[in-house]
């Protein structure tokens, strides 16, 4: 169990700038997760953190010690990889119990240990099964309590449930999520999957080529993104932007799209030029009497909800509207977006606007 | 353009069935999309429709013609794998051109180009048009076999979960572009998934199969809403709709064995007390995992919810589905 401090951490690979200059913290007994698309310098940053790769320069802190230059032997961390690496000639019990033995921890001790796992863990039953005769799910399971019996300070996962498919995954991210809770240990966790990272994490670090876009609480990185490329990372469909050229003065209340005036909460920041009006798909309505209008140019059924694709004078919008909303494709209607989670973006450095309503997330992350 | 039309299709490979009497009509201009999980023979019918597999009994016509005996090119269809196969020697331009330069067809070159031009803007691959095939990532590749067929102007378009092994991004753009892209030529499309927001938001029908049945066919919300049985109810719905013991909330009708709840048809606020265990913020709604009388329930509420683990939230059910000891939902 351990607070985890990344300083300045930054990787090369020759002239190749991997990781640009990181730093963020871990708490104790979190779940942490390392979200960004791939070649963005996620994985580089976990395996530094493990101690698979040393950083080019920058400190890495574990329960308040500096490991940054240290192997991963050293760390007393365990590494739970996309593809589980189990011994294909042991049983489901000798694959948990090597890791002890290894150590020259006694037999009996052992025995208690691995039996304590098995039962965390449900598989008590296959205990004595060889690795090779099992489903998908009961292997990675056999990956995790072999990583857990160790009892680490930390736990480092690169999409562990990358390769499963899309039922059984939701299946393992909640267990994996339920297992942290009763343990508690400190998890950090590198997905490209923002529901993955929305819905196991605690905490998520955005990153984009090779920098941190955003860090913070999922619900807050959500509602407020630092950057057009979180607002339309995090979401599924992401947030609407809005293309114009327009205006805003610090403390403005509105803003002006065409000949259209919209309010917006408080700005801080003022900026003139080509800006993005950020809103996400669920807070859309459509209303006929609105004067912003669109033309509906799909609907995507969801069940509970639909997705609704409109041809706006800004781009196409996407609403998510309940399902029981009459909606035909091909009609004109018009829109309103709920002012209090407006986000305004520059379009330029692609960073959001500081305003009154995300400055708490913005000043914090 | 064609319908398709199974009737009484049976196929089994040595001592497994894989499909059982399975009659289907793919109507002419419609996206079909064959849902369930492995093994549910959602791939065979595919195959047998393409002509790679006959089928034991029964009969498929395409377009009015009965297919015995017809090899996959007579058939006129365009199919598109989960794994994607393409000439590795050729570029992107030559493999996607391959499809118009048969001899039968000979298109005229101006044509080709106008084709492949347009095929290549849409699944955003222009820039790689001059590249080697093998120089691509998986995702490209997926989407030159996939532009491949879209390049032809086939019967029947045959795709077997040709989004699987794409990023979620590409993936829900695809979807759109593939549904619109049938919507606007009015091609018929066979489409195989085990991924349920593919099923939701491309088809205009499902086929929801279970064990080698065919066990609904309507359209997605007709199967979201109406399904039935505790199957077909369980294919489609994140999340999943909860099926508990059918009088845990009160006396259920008789032979019912099975009460089915989906969010929507959970009321909060009033009914009966359940302990909030997690709750999950996806972003724009947030996930409740309740107890309830030693049942496990999700349900969704609203994205900013105050309430936290160990909190008691009322519930009562609304308009829920009944289910009988077989499965099948009770009227």
């Amino acid at each position: 169990m351990a607070q985890i401090i990344i300083e300045n951490v930054r990787k090369d690979f020759g002239s190749f700038n991997a990781v640009k200059s990181s730093s963020f913290t871990v708490e104790d007994g979190e779940f942490f997760m390392l979200l960004g698309p791939s070649g963005c310098g996620k994985t580089t940053t976990l395996r530094m953190m493990a101690g698979l790769e040393l950083p080019t320069s920058g400190e890495i802190y574990i329960d308040g010690e500096e490991v940054g230059q240290k192997p991963a032997s050293q760390r007393d961390i365990a590494f739970v990889f996309q593809m589980f690496a189990l011994y294909p000639h042991m049983n489901v019990g000798k694959n948990i119990s090597y890791p002890l033995l290894s150590q020259g921890m006694p037999k009996a001790q052992v025995k208690k240990k691995v039996h304590e796992i098995a039962e965390i863990l449900g598989i008590t039953e296959i205990l004595n099964k060889p690795v090779g005769s099992l489903s998908g799910g009961d292997r990675q399971r056999v990956a995790l309590g072999r990583a857990i019996v160790r009892d680490p300070k930390a736990f480092f996962m690169d999409e562990p449930l990358g390769a499963l498919d899309a039922e059984f995954r939701e299946h393992m991210s909640e267990e994996l999520r339920a297992l942290h809770d009763r343990i508690g240990a400190t998890t950090v966790y590198v997905t490209h999957d923002q529901l993955e990272a929305m819905q196991m994490g605690d905490k998520i670090v955005v990153m984009n080529h090779g920098s941190i876009e955003q860090f913070g609480v999922p619900q807050d990185i959500y509602d407020w993104p630092a950057s057009k490329f979180v607002a339309q990372f995090l979401g599924s469909p992401p947030m609407n932007l809005l293309e114009f050229n327009g205006m805003v003065d610090i403390g403005a209340k509105q803003v002006r799209m065409g000949d259209i005036t919209m309010d917006i909460p408080p700005s801080l920041e003022g900026a003139n030029g080509a800006l993005s009006f950020g809103i996400r798909p669920e807070h859309v309505k459509l209303d006929d009497s609105a004067r912003y209008r669109g033309r509906v140019k799909a609907v995507e059924y969801l069940g509970t909800t639909q997705i609704v694709l409109l041809d706006t004078p800004n781009g196409v919008l996407k609403a998510r509207l309940p399902s029981s909303d009459p909606v035909t494709i091909g009609a004109t209607t018009g829109m309103i977006f709920d002012p209090r989670t407006i986000t305004l973006f520059d379009s330029q450095t692609g960073k959001a606007l500081r305003s009154q309503a995300n400055q708490g997330v913005l000043t914090h992350g | 353009m064609a319908e398709v039309i199974l009737t009484d299709v049976s196929k089994s490979f040595a001592a497994d069935v894989a499909l059982e009497n399975v009659s289907m009509t793919v109507p002419n201009g419609s996206f079909v999309v064959l849902l369930g999980p492995t093994g549910a023979g959602k791939t065979t019918i595919l195959r047998m429709v393409s002509g790679l597999d006959q089928p034991d009994q029964g009969a498929i016509s395409i377009g009015g013609r009965d297919t015995a005996g017809l090899t996959p090119a007579q058939r006129d269809v365009a199919m598109v794998f989960q794994q994607y196969s393409l000439y590795p020697h050729l570029t992107v331009r030559q493999n996607l051109e391959f499809p118009l330069k048969s001899p039968i067809l000979r298109t005229p070159q101006a044509e080709i180009d106008r084709k492949v031009g347009e095929v290549a803007e849409i699944l955003q691959i222009s820039h790689k048009l001059g590249n080697k095939a093998t120089a691509l990532s998986g995702g490209e590749m997926q989407r030159v076999s996939i532009g491949r067929a879209l390049v032809r102007n086939p019967a029947v378009y045959l795709m077997d979960e040709p989004l699987s092994s794409l990023d979620a991004k590409l993936r829900s753009d695809l979807r759109i572009e593939i549904k619109s892209i049938q919507a606007d030529s009015g091609a018929t499309l066979l489409y195989v998934t085990h991924d349920q927001i593919e099923a939701m938001t491309m088809a205009t029908h499902v086929g929801v199969l279970d064990n080698g049945k065919l066990v609904q066919f309507g359209s997605p919300r007709e199967i979201y809403e109406n399904p039935v049985s505790m199957y077909a109810a369980s294919r489609l719905g994140q999340p999943r709709i909860n099926l508990l013991p059918a009088d845990v909330f009160a006396v259920a009708p008789h032979s019912a064995t099975h009460i089915g709840l989906r969010p929507e048809q959970i009321v909060q606020g009033e009914g009966e007390e359940s302990l909030v265990q997690r709750v999950e913020h996806l972003g724009d709604q947030t996930r409740l995992h309740l107890m309830f009388r030693s049942h496990n329930l999700i349900t969704v509420t609203n994205s900013h919810t105050t309430l936290k683990r160990g909190d008691v939230v009322k519930i009562r059910p609304d308009k829920p589905f009944y289910f009988d000891a077989n499965g099948a939902r009770l009227g």
